[in-house]
Parts: C-alpha cells; sequence; structure tokens
C-alpha cells in the first residue's frame, strides 16, 4: 500500500519536473552531475545501456554497408561502380568492381561486427544494462564501476576493429572464425598481417568487456532482486538475460585461450595449429606437430553458445512482448524457462556439428547429430508457447508487437533448416554452401535483430521518454520482414544446387550461371531493406528529440516494474523505496482485471493461476 | 519463543527476493563466477595440451627436463625435486592465506597483516622458483618458445609444442600469480591503514584468499600436466 502511495506521488513529480525541460534530471535524490559523468564516463546503467545501443547502431550500419558491398559485387559482378572507387580508394574497388582482397576484407569484417559488436554487445549489452535493474527491482548493477568499465573495453575494442579497415594491407580477411593457418600465418594473406594482429587485439578487448559485463548481470540478477522478486515471479527477459550472461562467462574464456595460442604461433613461432604448411613465396615451415582442428575446437566451444548469447535475450524479450500486447499472461512460464535452461545447456555440447567434414570421427558425430537435434525439443516448446500466447489473445499490433511475430516466424524458418543442417550425412553435402548462409542469417541474424528492434521500438518510450513514430516504423516492419524472406529464401535454393559460400566469383562455373538473375534480385532487395533501416535511424534519432512525449507512467499496461519508475528515471530507478513484489509478471487479463502490476499484494478473493 | 517458531516458517525463502540467496555480498558471488570463467581458461589450455600430446608419436619425458636447482650444476640429476619445493611453497602460502583470512573474521588485524605479509613471500619465493626455472632452461638447455631440445623419450626428434605449452601454461599461470601477489600486497596496506577494521569486515581478504586458493589448486593440475604425467 505504502509503495503504491510512493509511486503516485513520483509519477506527479516526474510529468511537472519534466514538462520544462526534456533534459531536465531528477536532482533531489542526487548529487549533480557534469556532462562527463552523466553522458561519458557514466555508471548509470540506463546510459551505459543507451551508450552500447547506439554504438552497437553505428556497428550494425558500417556492417550493414559492407554486405551492401558484396552484394554488388556477387549481383551486379559486371557493372562497373566507378563513384564506389572515388569514394573507397584502389585498394577497394578497382576499374569499377570490388577487388577480391576486399571482398573478402568485407564478408570477414561483416561477420565479425555482426555477430560480435552488433548481436553481442549491441543487443544483450544494451537490453541486459537496461532491463536487468529495472525489471528486478534495483537501484542499478552490483557493480556500475565494473559495468562502466565493460563499455570502455567494447569501445576500446570498436576502435581497434575500426582502425583495422585503414591499415595499408587492409583488415583480416579469413573469415569471422579466423581459422588458422590464414590467421595464424602473417604471409598467408594480405589481411594476415597487421589486420589480424588488430582483429585478434579488439577480440581480447571484447572478451573482456563481455567477461565484465556478464558477471555484473549475472550478480545482479541473483543478489540485487527487490523484496518479494522471487526467481519464478522474474519477467521472462530477465531469465533469458541470466542464461545469456552464463554462456557468455563460460564460453567467451575458451575463445581468448584459442586466441593466445594463436597469438603465439603468429609472434613466438610456435605450432600449436601449424604443421606441414608450405606458403608460396616463402617455401616450407618448419612448424611440426600441431593441429588447426585444435583451434576450430576451442573456436566453436565459444562460437556455438555464441549463437544462444545473440539468441536468448531476443527470445527473453519477445516472450515478454508477445504476452503484453496479446493482453494474456505467457503461456507455460516455467516451460519457458525449462526450455531456455536446456537451450543453455545444450549451447554447450553441440560445437562439433560446425565440424561435421573436418575428417571428425563419424561415431562421434552422430553423437554431436543427437545432441544438435536435441535443441529442437527445447525451441519447439518456446514455438509452441509463443503461438499459444499469441492465440485468442487480444492483441495489439505496436511495431514491437509486429517484430515480436516477425520473430517468432524468422525462427521458425530458420529453425527448419538446422533440422537439416544438424544431420552429419546432410552436411556433407550443404555445408559451406549459401544454405547455411540462409540458415544462420534467418534464424540467428535476422530473428535476433527482429527481436532487438522488438527491444528497441517497446522500450524506447523507457529510454527516452518519448514514442518513435508508428507509421515508419511499420514501413521498418514490413520492408525489412519481406526484404529478409526475399533475400535469404532463394539463398537455400543456390545452395542446395551446392554453390558455395564465400567465393568472391562464380562466373567461371556453368552450373551456376542460372543463378545470376538471382543473385541480382538478392542483392537489389538487399539494397533496399539496408535504405529502410536508415529510415529507422532516422525515426531513433528525430524521436530522441522530436517525438511524440510520453505521458502516463505505463503506456502499455504492462506489469513489470520498469513502468513502475518515474516516466524519466534518474540515476538511481525509483524516488523512493523501490517497490515490493508479490505476484509474477504475467497476470493479464485475470479475474476480469485487464492487467495487474506485479507491485499489486494479492487479493485473498483472486483466483489462483 | 513465539518468534522462533514464526521466523522458522518465513525465514527460510532465500530466493525470495530482498537479500542475497546465498547471504553474501555480490562481490563474493562475482569472484566465484570469475573463478568459474578463468577456470575454462585454463580448462581449455589444459585440454589443448592433452589433445596435442595424446595425437603425437612421442612426448619428452619430464624426469629427465626437469632435473636441476639452483647452483646444482652442469650433471646434476635430482628429477622434480625442484618443482616440488615449489609446488610446497605455494601451498603453504595457500595456508597462511587461509589464516589471513580466519584472523579477519575475528577482526584480528596484527594477525591478518602477519600471514597476508607471509602469502606474499610465499607468492614471490614461487615466482623466483619459476623465474630460475625458466632462465635455466632458456640458457642452459636452450629451451624457449619455439625451440625444443629435448628428446621425446622414445629417441625420437623431441616434438615442438612440449616447450610451447609448457611455457604458454606457466607463463599464464604465473601470471595469475603475479597478480595474485599484486593484489595481497594493495590488501596488505588497505589492512595496514585500517580500511577494513572502518568497514566493520575483512570480506575483500576472504575475495583475494578465495583468488588465491584456485591459482594454487589451478597450479596443482598445471603441476600434474606437465610435470608428473
Amino acid at each position: 500500500m505504502s509503495n503504491e502511495a510512493v509511486l503516485h506521488a513520483n509519477v506527479e513529480g516526474a510529468t511537472a519536473h519534466d514538462a520544462h525541460h526534456d533534459h531536465g534530471e531528477h536532482h533531489e535524490h542526487h548529487h549533480h552531475e557534469t556532462f562527463i559523468s552523466k553522458y561519458v564516463f557514466s555508471m548509470d546503467h540506463k546510459m551505459i545501456a543507451k551508450q552500447f545501443l547506439i554504438t552497437g547502431m553505428v556497428w550494425a550500419i558500417l556492417g550493414g554497408l559492407m554486405s551492401v558491398l558484396f552484394r554488388l559485387e556477387l549481383g551486379y559482378p559486371d557493372t562497373k561502380f566507378m563513384f564506389l572507387q572515388d569514394i573507397l580508394g584502389k585498394w577497394w574497388v578497382q576499374d569499377g568492381r570490388i577487388t577480391a582482397q576486399a571482398y573478402y576484407a568485407l564478408v570477414t569484417t561483416h561477420g565479425t561486427v555482426l555477430v560480435f559488436f552488433v548481436l553481442t554487445a549491441g543487443l544483450s549489452g544494451t537490453f541486459a544494462n537496461f532491463l536487468i535493474p529495472l525489471q528486478v527491482g534495483a537501484r542499478d548493477m552490483a557493480s556500475p564501476f565494473l559495468n562502466m568499465l565493460s563499455y570502455w573495453f567494447f569501445f576500446m575494442a570498436s576502435v581497434v576493429m575500426l582502425s583495422s579497415i585503414f591499415v595499408e594491407t587492409g583488415p583480416f580477411s579469413g573469415g569471422w572464425t579466423a581459422y588458422p593457418p590464414l590467421s595464424a600465418l602473417r604471409d598467408a594473406s594480405p589481411g594476415s598481417g597487421r589486420g589480424m594482429d588488430l582483429w585478434v587485439i579488439a577480440m581480447a578487448l571484447f572478451v573482456v568487456s563481455s567477461l565484465l559485463g556478464g558477471l555484473n548481470y549475472i550478480v545482479t540478477i541473483l543478489n540485487m532482486r527487490t523484496k518479494g522478486m522471487s526467481m519464478t515471479r522474474l519477467p521472462l527477459t530477465i531469465w533469458a538475460l541470466f542464461f545469456t550472461a552464463v554462456l557468455g562467462v563460460l564460453s567467451f574464456p575458451v575463445l581468448l585461450s584459442g586466441f593466445i595460442l594463436l597469438i603465439f604461433d603468429r609472434n613466438f613461432g610456435t605450432s600449436f595449429y601449424l604443421s606441414d604448411i608450405f606458403v608460396n613465396g616463402v617455401g616450407a615451415l618448419p612448424n611440426e606437430g600441431g593441429n588447426a582442428i585444435l583451434f576450430q575446437h576451442l573456436f566453436w566451444f565459444l562460437g556455438h553458445p555464441e549463437v544462444y548469447i545473440i539468441l536468448l535475450p531476443a527470445m527473453g524479450m519477445v516472450s515478454e512482448i508477445l504476452s503484453v500486447n496479446s493482453r494474456k499472461p505467457i503461456f507455460g512460464y516455467m516451460a519457458m524457462v525449462g526450455s531456455l535452461f536446456a537451450i543453455a545447456i545444450l549451447a554447450f555440447l553441440v560445437w562439433a556439428h560446425h565440424m561435421f567434414v573436418t575428417g571428425l570421427n563419424p561415431l562421434l558425430g552422430s553423437i554431436f547429430v543427437l545432441l544438435t537435434l536435441l535443441i529442437a525439443v527445447p525451441s519447439a516448446i518456446k514455438v509452441f508457447n509463443w503461438l499459444t500466447t499469441l492465440w485468442r489473445g487480444n492483441i495489439r499490433f505496436t511495431p514491437a508487437m509486429m517484430f515480436a511475430i516477425g520473430f517468432v516466424s524468422l525462427f521458425i524458418s530458420g529453425g527448419l533448416t538446422g533440422i537439416w543442417l544438424g544431420n552429419s550425412a546432410l552436411d556433407i553435402h550443404l555445408h559451406d554452401t549459401m544454405f547455411v548462409v540462409a540458415h544462420f542469417h534467418i534464424v540467428m541474424g535476422v530473428a535476433s535483430m527482429f527481436g532487438m528492434f522488438a527491444g528497441i521500438y517497446h522500450w524506447y518510450p523507457k529510454m527516452y521518454g518519448r514514442y518513435l513514430n508508428n507509421t515508419l516504423g511499420y514501413i521498418h516492419f514490413w520492408v525489412t520482414m519481406a526484404g529478409a524472406y526475399l533475400i535469404f529464401w532463394p539463398m537455400h535454393y543456390e545452395g542446395l544446387a551446392g554453390m558455395p559460400r564465400r567465393y568472391y566469383s562464380y562466373s567461371a562455373w556453368e552450373s551456376f550461371k542460372q543463378f545470376g538473375g538471382l543473385n541480382q534480385f538478392i542483392s537489389t532487395v538487399a539494397l533496399i531493406v539496408f535504405a529502410v533501416q536508415i529510415l529507422f535511424l532516422f525515426n531513433f534519432f528525430y524521436s530522441i528529440w522530436k517525438g511524440r512525449k510520453l505521458t502516463t507512467q505505463n503506456p502499455y499496461g504492462s506489469n513489470t516494474l520498469e513502468w513502475t519508475t518515474p516516466i524519466r528515471p534518474g540515476h538511481g530507478n525509483w524516488t523512493g523505496e523501490i517497490p515490493e513484489v508479490y505476484r509474477w509478471a504475467y497476470d493479464y487479463a485475470k479475474d476480469g482485471r485487464e492487467f495487474i502490476p506485479q507491485t499489486t499484494p494479492v487479493d485473498p478473493n483472486e483466483t489462483n493461476h | 519463543m513465539a518468534t522462533t517458531t514464526a521466523t522458522a516458517t518465513t525465514a527460510p525463502k532465500y530466493w525470495g527476493g530482498g537479500k542475497s540467496p546465498f547471504n553474501v555480498e555480490y562481490g563474493k558471488v562475482m569472484m566465484w563466477y570469475f573463478l568459474m570463467s578463468d577456470a575454462f581458461t585454463f580448462g581449455a589450455f589444459l585440454i589443448a595440451y592433452g589433445t596435442t600430446r595424446f595425437s603425437a608419436n612421442g612426448w619428452p619425458n619430464p624426469n629427465l627436463v626437469f632435473k636441476s636447482y639452483p647452483f646444482s650444476g652442469e650433471n646434476s640429476n635430482a628429477p622434480l625435486v625442484f618443482v616440488s619445493i615449489m609446488t610446497f611453497i605455494l601451498i603453504i602460502s595457500s595456508v597462511t592465506m587461509v589464516i589471513a583470512v580466519q584472523a579477519g573474521h575475528a577482526m584480528d588485524r596484527p594477525k591478518v597483516v602477519r600471514n597476508l605479509i607471509w602469502t606474499i613471500i610465499g607468492g614471490l619465493a614461487f615466482l623466483s622458483c619459476q623465474a630460475w626455472e625458466w632462465t635455466h632452461l632458456r640458457l642452459d638447455e636452450h629451451a624457449w618458445w619455439g625451440m625444443n631440445p629435448f628428446a621425446n623419450s622414445n629417441g625420437t626428434v623431441g616434438h615442438q609444442d612440449f616447450t610451447n605449452f609448457f611455457f604458454t601454461i606457466t607463463g599464464f599461470h604465473g601470471f595469475h600469480v603475479f597478480s595474485g601477489v599484486i593484489i595481497n600486497i594493495v590488501m596488505l596496506i588497505k589492512t595496514l591503514r585500517g580500511d577494513f577494521d572502518k568497514r566493520g569486515h575483512y570480506l575483500m581478504i576472504e575475495k583475494a584468499g578465495l583468488y588465491w586458493h584456485f591459482v594454487d589448486l589451478v597450479w596443482v593440475f598445471v603441476f600434474t600436466c606437465f610435470y608428473l604425467i
């Protein structure tokens, strides 16, 4: 009761306060902040979340632009883009065509940046930071200082990675997986020298950032929940972010080991990954006894959990958004938590399915097939529960809801092809083809982007106190949704026909000439979809200053705690006491009431859920 | 008496929110998760070492490699004696660390200081031993990253990655010991300044202790993998 009184007092205080200046802060409960301490070296989780988000968006645009460039080469191999040569210079574009070296550099950097910088730091960095304290009922992260360091390590990683684009020999170009020997031998390719040095430094900094962030997320969720917020009352976003953090904390260190061994191979004459190698122009190398497959094991022990590090936050946010906007409790809450847990466990046990054709023992291969296909079970549970949450719901098609439904659609489409690829026998035919590209872009890349968009549209009012423009949001959604399928669906056919990925030019193959028109089509759609993301970017930045103002504390009629904070929460989130929690986050459409916030005490006459 | 029964029914809600489910502050939980993470780093190193070694045709015999001690001269034959002393020193430093943590619980500042100093000395002694061993291998045996002078135990040319793994992994462990010593020195300074008495608890010492014991534990595995097997 006293909580409610405090909360209502807050709303009035906050709105009155905000009416006069937009960048208002709440001086009443914390000391004065300078520009540096508020916007740069901020220790407020909400500001750090925005820092992660905007840095991630910068990377998303750069990474997306890279994909547009190499799609131009794939779609229009005979067209001369002289204006690109004027902008990018001769190393990147020669005679109006992307050079082979630039093509590989673009593909590599696109992959690295999108996987790590956008969909790991940009996604879980943003929403773990933003939502964990707000939804568990904490004033900030357990350690705001480490949280700040986490962002700045990410920032340094970004700077180093960005600088690698500008070195004379170009950025690393051996694929985002950085397999040796291309990554281990300086003379193996132009990008294997300075470009790879910078790549590996950036990634090491990134691992530190991820560790600092992950530790904070775990500890905050375990230790800092407000009174009454038991683990089973947590919104599913928090559960998902918790498992994400655990995956990161346990898988990135293995990558770090792999990188350390790689650094020794590169710089100190060791042969951890090297054996029996002849380099053109250099001759036979003295290195003996190492094994390149060892790196693949170490890499994919991170690499596969990384897929779920990317996917789980999107799953969590989608669960929350679907439930809120269907005005129905999430279907099968415990099954959702259980399936998240199952996915987190299985994530560590399937890495070798990326390595079926490395000469892996077929028996071992079949074990990994079994474990891989097992992931279909929790995934299917989740899909079923999302659909049943939507079923006969009172659905509000907000842009966030559209993207959340789009996520489910993409996750189903991409997940089904995962069942194909998880079979080691089929993988002999499908590995390293465009089929794989189509699969992981849909199920992990675009789906998680959709989760991220859903999250941005949904929590934007909480972040900036203003709404994004809905019309632009719908255009953004429909073009991206249609575009995603138009780009990646045809790639399945190319892959089934055996068209390999990562090739600069297919013109030498008679068998792939039939795909010339299709490639042109894909590239054109990619260009359009990229343009629409610029529209989103405009919407995002325009709305920070000019968007429609949020006037109510709880615009969606949502149960979770972040909507009990003032419209523009200051550092510390709640002006009074932190509210106490009496129920789970999903009491929608219960006992004739549309929603019952978590802070409402349980009425003795209430029915059990 | 009535109050005890009342608390008995409500108290076990450790996970109900509003307090730490483990009844510890966040830093300790964080340290445990960090150690788990670090265990995976070392685990990956040792597994990488294991797979390379088991797929190799031969491997040098550690008894023939690690058989010297300081001032032992050219033809010393004291297999694993020196490294056993190193290990003993490190384990003893763990004992003194435990005593320091224990004294911290009792708020016994002089005892904490005394035992922290012993722990630091133990750590430094271990690092000195490692420095001597590395110098000996480098200068006397000409072993280094990328150089393995030791023949396999079956008489064939020594596997290149024997020294590579040895220097990388013991070096990584040594780096951890070094950081542990730095942490302990910081803790010593804070203890001497009375920071923990002001704060009312010595939890920082406990967290430093967790890290120190972890580093010792890792050495047990590193020692087993490189010197014994």
